[in-house]
């Protein structure tokens, strides 16, 4: 029973981790670029909602609003500002440029909250599950995480199949010359890829401070990378690929911490994405990228 | 009356200038043939007209508007649609998907459905195709997938790039077939070919390129009886 409960908060961890890796791998996918401050972008949500709600006395669900809209307008103002003069420059200096932002999203969080950690309050209001004669619970955090999760894929893949715009990002992702020939803006299909990417890592730092209730400026930072080796471990730039590759990640994480050992716990996620790309080095989902001709 | 009028056009890749001053009508209704060598610059032409490539200097007018500096996507709702060199499909998504693509900026979804069905008509193989990746097409269907995107947009002028390129000689006929089909249906065509007995055989006027000059212009019957051009470009 203890088993079966690791596994669903691993499954649970795993959605934190699976939200994030779909702004990476979507950003990935249409931009072509690594933003590495994505992680920084669900802290900036995560001190959003403690302003709204902790600081200044508002409803969880305002809070959470707040976070989605201050997230969109950071991201989209990251991507205007940082990122689109560097359209064309060599992907080293826009990886150097993400890390840049990173490093200064971090800091600016420190000079207006300080380095000391804060207590977020939970913003789920869900009761957790008593199964099996009260062997097995579930915290309604778990269970609103992986609802959220289900939801955001399921309305995603209906957004990218169904619309206008999902289908101008997947031109864009193809092929932005093509794509321009077809009257598609590709400047704003990036930014809008940057908004719902950014939105969505405010979801995941609802979600991910909920579960682990403590606050700083470094908390996206790890969740980022291990949300970014979960869209290399499911293949970049697709989008079940984020789903299995996050799922896996934190089972395998929260399994590890429960049976071999909680400070290898890292170690050994990192060695299995090291021995994934050894085998498929697209990742599972990952798809060849064909040699133009 | 012109559709298209390009003016002095020089273009430059870094220092190296590839197009050198150039100058040529497209009228309404017609058939315009841009033939030369490899490296002429054709395609750089082209590219420069539907905005991939900024221009030094010169002007680009279409109908009667300086389009020299307007970005690329907004030329194709004002009618002007680009068949790029090597076709360029979107190789993941299905035929389908493509064509709904080439109708990107249309609003009107009646009218983008009666579209489809007038493009299907034209090639029913994309029709039977029309779930299947791009990418498993042949070239030649690739072609009429890149053509029949171009066509969604309901253009007023057509640009086309090397569209037989690659292609086996039965295809190569299909496709000059339905250039001329398309330009008989309303459609200018502004046609850039290595082929340029294929293109001059359904132009109606053309200009040789080279090394970034016009250094021919005519009629398209005239061109394929001059010496120089039978000698250089029709391999006689």
């Amino acid at each position: 029973m203890s088993f079966l409960s690791y596994l669903i908060s691993g499954i649970s961890l795993g959605s934190i981790y699976a939200i994030i890796a779909l702004g990476y791998t979507m950003v990935y996918g249409i931009a072509r670029m690594l933003n590495f401050a994505h992680g920084d972008i669900i802290m900036v949500g995560g001190f959003a909602i403690f302003t709204m709600v902790s600081t200044l006395g508002m409803a969880p669900m305002v809070g959470i609003l707040t976070a989605i809209v201050v997230c969109t307008v950071l991201g989209v103002t990251i991507e205007f500002v940082a990122y689109r003069p560097l359209r064309g420059a060599s992907s080293l200096a826009v990886l150097i440029t993400a890390i840049g932002v990173s490093y200064l999203l971090q800091n600016l969080a420190l000079l207006i909250f300080g380095s000391n950690a804060r207590q977020f309050t939970s913003v789920v209001t869900v009761p957790g599950l008593k199964l099996a004669g009260g062997r097995l619970s579930i915290s309604g955090e778990t269970i609103v995480t992986i609802v959220v999760c289900i939801v955001i894929m399921a309305g995603l893949t209906g957004f990218i199949n169904k619309t206008k715009v999902g289908q101008a990002m997947l031109a864009v992702s193809e092929d932005r010359g093509a794509a321009t020939l077809m009257g598609i803006n590709v400047n704003r299909t990036i930014a809008i890829t940057f908004a719902i990417g950014s939105a969505l890592a405010a979801i995941a730092g609802a979600l991910l401070c909920s579960t682990y209730p403590s606050l700083t400026p470094y908390t996206g930072s790890m969740p980022g990378i291990k949300a970014f080796v979960a869209a290399v471990f499911g293949g970049i730039g697709s989008i079940p690929g984020a789903l299995i590759g996050g799922i896996i990640l934190g089972v395998v994480e929260n399994l590890s911490k429960a049976y071999i050992s909680s400070q290898l716990s890292d170690a050994i996620v990192f060695s299995l994405l090291i021995i994934i790309l050894l085998v498929r080095p697209t990742g599972i989902l990952g798809k060849k990228i064909n040699e133009k001709v | 009356m012109a559709i298209l009028e390009v003016k002095d056009l020089e273009v430059y890749y870094g220092v190296i200038q590839a197009i050198k001053g150039i100058s040529f009508e497209v009228n309404q209704g017609e058939i315009i043939a841009l033939i030369g060598a490899n490296g002429a610059g054709k395609t750089t032409t082209l590219q420069t007209i539907t905005g991939l490539i900024p221009a030094k200097a010169g002007n680009i007018i279409y109908e009667g508007e300086d389009i020299t500096r307007i970005p690329s996507h907004k030329l194709v709702g004002m009618g002007m649609a680009h068949v790029p060199e090597g076709r360029r499909v979107f190789a993941q998504l299905t035929v389908l998907q493509n064509l709904k693509l080439g109708a990107y900026t249309r609003k009107d979804k009646g009218e983008v459905e009666e579209t489809l069905g007038s493009i299907y008509a034209r090639f029913p193989r994309l029709e039977e195709r029309k779930n299947q990746p791009a990418g498993t097409l042949s070239g030649g269907e690739q072609q009429m997938l890149a053509m029949g995107r171009a066509l969604m947009s309901h253009p007023k002028l057509i640009v086309m790039d090397e569209p037989s390129m690659g292609l086996s000689p039965i295809y190569v006929n299909e496709i000059f077939d339905i250039i001329k089909e398309i330009n008989e249906g309303g459609t200018t065509v502004l046609l850039v070919e290595q082929n340029a007995k294929k293109a001059l055989s359904i132009a109606h006027k053309a200009y040789v390129l080279e090394t970034g000059k016009i250094v021919l212009s005519g009629d398209a019957k005239e061109l394929m009886n001059d010496d120089s051009v039978k000698k250089a470009y029709l391999s006689e």
